[in-house]
């Protein structure tokens, strides 16, 4: 098995070609422009002929944008401005760390795109560093490639021939790094998705959350094909994409030998039968509800398919059946293909009929209809009739590459681990120089700068984590991932409180808080640490935290000392609880002589329920302690 | 292109030519691309397999090459011709229309010949039958009179000769130049002459030359005759504005709409069918059109501004033989430049006062400056954009026959560059 993966990371910065700034906004845009993307010729005059097709029928575009946070450059409709150069330092500083070779000069390059993702036509592009390595328990595995380019515009709908847009994202600097498919099994695929996102996250400046960083993923095995599977999100998911996708390709290569010998002249027309007039009574509600609304039932014939194509619930790519069978087989691929080419719902095909209110004696009329014989079978369509063509060729051109094993493809991720076809595999890029970006040399100085301030990795980080602030190992390691690590060393750095009693409310307390609704962002950085002065000071017990920050987050303007007032906090001095435990003492005389020191632990009850949150737990059990030996001992 | 240090290391390995460079333990193979002239001498460009350019600095570089550039077979285009139709030709004065782009190279060649142009814009070839014709291929800022009235004269060729229309593509700009010259120097014009162009070039998937081009065309067969800008409406690529050659200014120095009527109407609009906004002059089968290509070219255009000082209008005064300034509000100088404007009508220089504000018209009996002006001879240039202004001085120099009759012809109306009425556009 070979695995290699593409890692999109979008970097924390303003836009790569204006100073926009980077931010995906949900309100109703106040911009709306309607664009169309005309296929362009090559050197030899050679369009798209399918691109062309699409243009002239009238496919556009409608992109949303807005006044405040998007700007002419977005909309094509002024020149790229220089790249941002903060998004280029860290590029570089990503390809430092992979151990790659930065380009001396960087050329930014048109690479033709005409989805409509690009309001331009092309996705600007270019290598910032080349043949770096990463070091894994089972391997190197080389890093070919490391680019900076512009993030796509994202899709919002579709209105009738137009896709809509949303210009928010495009621009956005990604940081794009390819590995060599070196990658030998799925747990290792897992862990080289793992150090490269570490590693992005530890320059600190890439963004984070949903849709920040995007895996692709390469793979192919002995006799198979190179398949790309996009939109993986999660990292457990890996090994189980792979696994699946290992299976699969396993058995489109049985499926394609069992194919050759029943049909070994590869002998398929691509001839389309109307059998509407089988189904003039059926019960089948699918077809019916197609028949009123004034579509066709037409048919193909597979020669030489009849039990390759698996049984039961194949019309729903995506969805993991129970059947094995089912899973088994080119049914999935033949919908897909329908799906994806056509907009149909689904198929029907023999392996799985009768079935889905279709009777056996419709079956037998149909295989009459088609002249089927015995190794044969056939695949269904209800439709209009233009899509039901359009569906049924898109399942004849799978049926073809059935023979020949695993087609290379484009396939997307579905949440369930499976993969669905998304789109052949796209040919060589089409790129040409981006003439409006002067080239861009990299010096020896600027890259002396970067290696001077390389941050450090996870792994470096934790350990001394551990050693310089005893965090336990858990702890430590949550820190290093969290988002909150800066403003951890910051509030170590400036006050002399618990690292750990830092790091549990920075990772725990506030989490917790924020989960229920409280409003924790209203604590600036500043009064964190504050409060953790006067927690290193006693002067704030540990317990009292959540409280504190709770106020806080309600009344942001309000002073710390006003925090504790109004929550009863004021500072305990260790005379006064002492006094405080002379006190209970003298009134549990006769509990304390008929319990000795078990009574510890009632009293210190009792005395917390009266303290707690003015004092800290530790110090009063000390005295506590001391003055119940020194009463007993009396 | 490779000049100094990286073009004695070259030699004789020119652009195309595909070369492997060593340098210490590194090796990179790749096409040689030509040099941007914003890049230094230090680095040589490459194109690498993968598609990708990089530069690679040359200290301690050594460069072989290992293969000539691969010379490309250009196939020979056939399209299906379009007869029955209206003929139109399409000249081209520089810029691009249509292009080709070298994926292997980078290179964007620009396509003009017929067969091409409707290769790459099929749609054309429903509306009409082209003809394509290069006159020359220039920069638009680099275009002189000299230009024009080779415009004029090929637009006057054609159209006697049976051309229902005439469509110019043009860099834009100094667009509107060049449609004010059309629209002074054909006379009796009855047949539609549209200049286009496109402000994001014809390489880009994203170019509105196509619907640019698409919708002068129609215009070209239409039943306006008169010089006319075509160019998008709007930010979308949904619609085209035309506008009076006169009257049309480029706003913008990047947007797709950056050209707008000013103090008129466009004629109309080119939204899949014509939509028409006022009156034009209409299409004429018979008549004969006359390239007048008489135009002084020694006049002048100058901006008024706090502080100019009387020296630099002296000097404008004493070398050109007419002058356009563009004043301020109403159609204003400085008082400090009056004794040169009244030696300039001493000596019998025409002077044209237009507005900077660009909308509205100038009027000089408001304020005691415009009246002085006007007492030493300014010509008021009405509504008349300055540069229409400028082009217009050109024309009537070269064809009245004394200051009397510029004065005249400089007030009077010749093509729908001036109004009697300002109207009001919400």
């Amino acid at each position: 098995m070979k695995i290699g993966f593409e890692i999109h990371q979008q970097l924390d910065t303003n836009k790569l070609f204006c100073n926009c700034p980077s931010v995906l906004r949900e309100d109703k845009p106040d911009i709306v422009l309607k664009r169309r993307l005309r296929p362009t010729q090559s050197e030899l005059g050679e369009i798209d002929k399918a691109a062309l097709q699409e243009f002239l029928k009238g496919k556009g575009f409608i992109y949303e944008a807005y006044q405040e946070t998007t700007c002419l450059v977005e909309m094509d409709e002024e020149p790229p401005h220089m790249p941002n150069e903060e998004a280029i330092s860290t590029a570089l500083e990503v390809a430092l760390l992979l151990n790659a070779n930065p380009v001396e000069e960087i050329h930014f390059m048109r690479k033709l795109v005409i989805d409509g993702s690009n309001t331009s036509g092309f996705q600007r592009t270019a290598i910032i560093a080349q043949n770096g390595k990463l070091e894994t328990p089972e391997g190197v595995v080389g890093i070919p490639m490391i680019c900076l380019e512009e993030e796509a515009a994202r899709k919002t709908g579709e209105e009738g021939m137009n896709v809509i847009f949303r210009l928010d994202r495009l621009g956005i600097p990604l940081v794009e790094i390819t590995t060599s498919p070196d990658i030998r099994t799925p747990q290792q695929a897992r862990e080289v998705a793992k150090k490269i996102g570490e590693l992005l996250r530890a320059t600190g400046k890439v963004k984070r959350g949903i849709g920040t960083i995007r895996q692709d993923i390469n793979i192919s095995i002995e006799g198979g094909a190179r398949v790309e599977i996009k939109g993986v999100q999660e990292l457990n998911q890996i090994p189980i994409i792979v696994e699946n996708e290992a299976m699969r390709q396993q058995r489109l290569i049985k499926t394609s030998a069992e194919l050759r010998k029943k049909n070994p002249k590869r002998d398929l027309s691509f001839k389309i039968v109307d059998v509407t007039k089988v189904f003039s009574n059926t019960s089948s509600k699918i077809i019916n509800a197609q028949l009123n609304r004034g579509g066709r039932v037409l048919a193909l014939k597979l020669k030489g398919f009849k039990g390759t194509m698996g049984s039961l619930a194949c019309s729903t790519p995506g969805k993991k059946s129970t059947n094995e069978v089912a899973q088994k087989k080119l049914g999935p691929e033949f919908a897909q293909y329908a799906r994806v080419v056509a907009g149909v719902k689904g198929i029907f095909h023999s392996d799985e009929l009768p079935g889905y209110g279709i009777s056996e004696e419709e079956v037998r009329k149909i295989e009459d209809i088609l002249k089927l014989e015995e190794d044969d079978g056939f695949v269904l369509v209800a439709e209009k009739k233009e899509k039901a063509k359009k569906a049924l060729k898109a399942v004849f051109k799978r049926a073809r590459m059935a023979f020949d094993g695993v087609p290379e493809e484009t396939r997307v991720a579905n949440p369930d681990g499976t993969t669905s076809y998304m789109r052949p595999l796209p040919g060589a890029a089409r790129m040409y120089p981006e003439t409006d970006i002067p080239p861009i040399v990299v010096t020896e100085k600027v890259l002396e700068k970067i290696r001077s301030s390389l941050p450090e990795l996870y792994e470096e980080k934790i350990q001394r984590y551990i050693r310089e602030y005893s965090l336990s190992g858990e702890l430590a390691a949550q820190m290093v991932k969290s988002d909150r690590s800066l403003l951890f060393e910051k509030i170590i750095g400036k006050t002399t409180a618990s690292p750990t009693i830092v790091a549990n409310t920075l990772l725990g307390t506030m989490k917790d808080l924020k989960r229920e609704g409280i409003a924790v962002e209203n604590v600036t950085d500043e009064r964190l640490i504050e409060i953790f002065s006067l927690v290193a000071d006693n002067r704030i017990a540990k317990e009292a935290i959540p409280e504190i920050i709770i106020f806080l987050s309600h009344h942001p303007n309000a002073t710390l000392n006003e925090a504790r007032e109004s929550l009863g906090i004021s500072s305990f001095k260790e005379n006064e609880i002492e006094e405080l435990i002379d006190k209970i003492i003298k009134e549990k005389e006769s509990f304390i002589k008929e319990r000795g020191l078990a009574a510890e632990k009632p009293l210190m009850g009792l005395i917390m329920s009266k303290v707690r949150g003015k004092i800290d737990g530790k110090t009063v059990n000390k005295i506590l302690k001391m003055k119940l030996e020194n009463f007993l001992n009396a | 292109m490779y000049r100094g240090k990286a073009k004695e290391l070259l030699q004789d390995i020119s652009p195309g030519d595909r070369i492997r460079i060593k340098k210490g333990s590194a090796t990179y193979e790749g096409i040689l691309m030509p040099r941007s002239e914003l890049g230094d001498d230090q680095h040589i460009v490459i194109k690498l397999d993968n598609g990708y350019n990089i530069g690679i600095e040359i200290t301690g570089a050594s460069i072989e090459r290992i293969a000539e550039r691969e010379s490309t077979k250009k196939p020979k285009i056939k399209v299906k011709k379009t007869v029955g139709k209206d003929k139109v030709t399409i000249l081209g004065t520089g810029g691009t229309i249509a292009s080709k782009i070298d994926y292997k190279t980078g290179a964007v060649h620009p396509s003009f010949s017929t067969e091409e142009i409707i290769n790459a814009i099929p749609e054309l070839g429903d509306l009409a039958e082209l003809k394509t014709k290069l006159l020359f291929n220039i920069l638009s800022e680099n275009m002189t009179p000299e230009y024009w009235k080779k415009i004029a004269e090929e637009v006057a060729n054609e159209l006697n000769s049976g051309a229902s229309g005439v469509v110019i593509a043009h860099g834009t700009d100094t667009l509107s130049y060049t449609s004010a010259a059309l629209s002074f120097m054909l006379k009796n014009l009855y047949k539609p002459v549209v200049l286009v162009g496109s402000q994001r070039s014809s390489d880009r998937p994203s170019s509105d030359a196509h619907l640019n081009l698409i919708s002068s065309v129609k215009v070209a067969c239409s039943e306006i005759g008169e010089v006319v800008v075509v160019m998008h409406e709007s930010s979308s690529d949904v619609s085209c504005l035309i506008h009076r050659g006169t009257r049309v200014r480029k706003m913008h120095s990047s947007r797709r709409d950056a050209f707008k009527s000013i103090n008129s109407r466009p004629i109309g609009r080119i939204n899949g069918k014509l939509e028409i906004f006022q009156t034009f002059r209409k299409r004429r089968e018979k008549e004969k059109v006359e390239a007048d290509t008489r135009l002084n070219e020694n006049i002048a255009l100058l901006k008024i501004y706090p502080g100019i000082s009387s020296e630099i209008l002296d000097y404008y005064i004493d070398k050109f033989d007419g002058l356009v300034l563009e004043g301020t509000g109403l159609g204003h100088a400085p008082e400090s430049l009056i004794n040169s404007v009244e030696r300039a009508k001493e000596i019998g220089k025409p002077i044209v006062m237009t507005t900077q504000t660009l909308y509205g018209r100038v009027d000089m009996k408001v304020y005691s400056t415009g009246r002085k002006l006007l007492a030493r001879g300014v010509i008021p240039g009405g509504d008349m954009l300055p540069e229409v202004a400028y082009v217009k001085l050109m024309h009537v120099l070269g064809v009245a026959e004394d200051l009397n009759e510029v004065k005249t012809l400089m007030i009077t109306n010749l093509a729908g560059e001036l109004s009697e009425r300002t109207l009001y556009f919400a």
